[in-house]
């Protein structure tokens, strides 16, 4: 457990900014989500990075696991300064990609999961604010099967992503977290 | 044979395919075969291959199967965790369990059914994404309702979050729940927890009748629509107690014919391959359950939401069962058979499971500390059955003399409801699209079908980027004459 709000597990419950532990006040607060299972090969990339994040201690951090994103984690943005999706990503150029997102209304055939988007949607159609600042990092996945671990390319894009989002988190600032996403010139996913 | 389950001459016809991309293979799909004046020959649903579940269980301790099976879905990991739990409690000899642990077993069940109804709640809640058809008048009364309930979409997500504090306060977690172990819980409820939800659950009850109120709104908007889209007749499966009430958490099977005539009652879910079976098909990964004493032509069934509450004599909780009732006046004697009940029947469903947890939270024994129940003979073979929000969840087990499972079968909701869904949308098919020229709305329209019944087309997995929908028009040599690529992530 790195900050308020849920931890990795979803062990606890307030969300920041709303009850428990405080953020402290001298850096942004940023809220990680980091979703997918890892019981089916590349998907488990999301919670794994996560985990490495969860382990820099940082007390501004909250780390979020969950199998898929979903309406409750627009509850969860309340009082963050910064969000951060974290997820495995067939799309993705290897080894991740990263780039600044909107809300966007999200229509799906199936009510199973949403995207980043649909989430910071959900944040203002409900809380009735502007989001903060949301960005993506995708990390290249390419199988999936249910049963099986990481596999080998992927463990590399695992590496890759934490060396450049663990600066990042050091600097919770929107407009550092858009100039590394222009260098980066990650297309959205 | 089923009507439009196969064409006669498949070579000569087009082939449309509605095709989720996905990041896992062989996820749902929609294949139409036409002609060329646009008349439908053939309609398939293809679902998830559900294969790898069996084997992923198969050589792990007993023990550790309640947690594990979590992670066959990242949906509803709490019915598998239930399910498989209540084979294992049987499996290592337990008893019957204490009041407290079966009561905070049942708490955490229905948290999982009002969390999972209430993600159902908010999309129906949208209006484009209910009934985004292409109708100008339908869409502008169904505006209208949405504007009565501006608040409807905030409450959709508070039901969601609420729901999961249940699970959270039983389970230990909100995921990887380890709360229910074979002979009982390893957690009792806190007087502060329990606190927390009784302060909140007079409110969820409210919005949960208020959502039911919005759907029969809607349905008043044009009753004809409501009451024969994606409609056909099918049997009915679900659990019920001793009474005849609908039970989520334990009870006997109960199938109904669509006249609303018992096919068979009260029967022991652990003989459930008596009364049931299992049929493969050529065309699907997925396998095709029908009543055995019926055979495979008629009688597949329903199970979820809509054939849950009609199935049961009744529901125990006041508010639920008057909605009901006003519900199933509409089949004048009969079931309603609409696909869009779907709808209505769940969120009659979530109100029920509201009130249930008020009842369960005002029960002293909620805080009860005896939570495991003694322990007798061990058996090498059992079987757990719940209701699952989407429909009735089989786990069936055998283990060896080392602990370890040898045998896993399991017939999920969405299986169950393999062949309705097929016929769902072979309906809406055959009313809206045949002898038409194609559209993206008319292919709405099967969607909308397919959302009715919200398969479980994704088990844990989801997908980060776009989520399109490819609809290919494929000629008779296989060519592709046409792919249109529809963002479901429209921009504002």
């Amino acid at each position: 457990m790195s900050a308020a709000g849920e931890s990795r597990s979803g062990a606890t419950a307030p969300a920041p900014g709303e009850t428990g532990e405080p953020f402290p006040a001298d850096r942004p607060r940023v809220v990680v989500f980091g979703w997918g299972n890892v019981s089916r090969g590349d998907d488990g990339l999301g919670p794994l990075l996560l985990a490495r994040i969860e382990a820099l201690a940082h007390p501004h951090v909250a780390a979020i696991e969950d199998f898929q994103l979903q309406l409750e984690h627009a509850l969860d943005l309340r009082g963050a300064d910064l969000a951060l999706f974290v997820d495995a990503s067939v799309a993705a150029p290897a080894p991740f990609a990263f780039f600044e997102t909107q809300a966007r209304e999200g229509m799906t055939h199936t009510s199973h999961a949403m995207a980043p988007e649909a989430v910071l949607d959900v944040f203002v159609r409900v809380i009735g604010e502007t989001p903060p600042p949301a960005f993506v990092l995708g990390l290249r996945g390419e199988t999936f099967d249910l049963g099986t671990g990481l596999g080998e390319a992927a463990a590399a894009h695992l590496d890759a992503a934490f060396a450049f989002v663990a600066p990042l988190l050091e600097r919770p600032d929107a407009a550092l977290w858009r100039a590394a996403a222009a260098r980066l010139s990650s297309q959205p996913i | 044979m089923f009507r439009l389950e196969t064409a006669e001459n498949p070579q000569t016809l087009r082939r449309i395919a509605i095709d989720p991309v996905t990041r896992v293979e062989g996820h749902g799909k929609v294949t139409l075969l036409m002609d060329d004046a646009n008349h439908i020959h053939q309609v398939r649903l293809h679902i998830v291959e559900f294969r790898g579940f069996e084997v992923f269980i198969e050589g792990r301790p007993y023990w550790e199967v309640p947690v594990t099976v979590q992670r066959l879905c990242g949906i509803c990991p709490v019915s598998h965790h239930l399910a498989a739990v209540k084979a294992m409690d049987l499996i290592a000899g337990f008893g019957p369990l204490p009041a407290t642990a079966e009561k905070l077993r049942r708490l955490m069940h229905y948290g999982q059914i009002v969390q999972s109804h209430a993600v159902h709640f908010f999309h129906l809640a949208s209006p484009d994404l209910l009934l985004g058809f292409d109708s100008e008048p339908t869409r502008r009364n169904i505006v209208g309702v949405a504007q009565d309930f501006p608040e409807i979409a905030k409450q959709g997500v508070l039901l969601r979050k609420f729901g999961q504090e249940a699970i959270r306060h039983t389970a230990g977690k909100r995921i990887h729940g380890t709360g229910a172990i074979p002979g009982g819980m390893n957690k009792g409820l806190t007087q502060a927890e329990r606190d927390e939800m009784r302060r909140d659950i007079d409110q969820m009850i409210e919005w949960a009748l208020g959502a039911v109120h919005m759907v029969a709104a809607l349905h008043r908007t044009k009753p004809e629509f409501y009451n024969h889209f994606g409609e056909f007749e099918s049997s009915m499966m679900g659990l019920v107690d001793a009474d005849g009430a609908l039970d989520f958490y334990h009870g006997g099977l109960r199938a109904l014919a669509a006249d609303g005539s018992t096919i068979f009652d009260h029967v022991d879910y652990g003989t459930y391959e008596e009364v049931l079976q299992e049929e493969a098909k050529s065309w699907s990964y997925m396998k095709f359950p029908h009543i055995r004493s019926l055979g495979a032509e008629t009688g597949w069934y329903k199970v979820g939401p809509l054939a849950r509450v009609q199935v049961a004599s009744r529901l125990t909780t006041p508010l639920a069962e008057i909605e009901r009732k006003k519900m199933m006046q509409l089949g004048g004697g009969k079931p309603v058979m609409g696909t869009l009940f779907y709808h209505w029947a769940r969120l009659i469903e979530a109100l029920h499971a509201c009130e249930l947890i008020r009842d369960l939270l005002d029960d002293p024994d909620i805080l009860g500390k005896d939570l495991m129940a003694d322990r007798g003979e061990r058996r090498d073979e059992a079987v757990g059955v719940i209701e699952a929000p989407r429909g009735t969840l089989f786990h069936h087990y055998r283990v060896d003399e080392n602990d370890q499972v040898t045998f896993c079968n399991l017939i999920v909701s969405t299986t169950n409801n393999n062949q309705a869904m097929n016929e769902a949308i072979r309906s809406v098919a055959t009313k809206y699209l045949d002898g038409r020229e194609v559209t993206e709305g008319l292919l709405n329209h099967i969607e909308v079908a397919i959302r009715a019944y919200d398969p479980c087309l994704s088990c844990a997995t989801h997908a980060l980027g776009q989520m399109p929908l490819e609809v290919d028009l494929v000629d008779a040599d296989g060519t592709l004459v046409q792919r249109a690529r529809r963002n479901m992530r429209e921009a504002r």
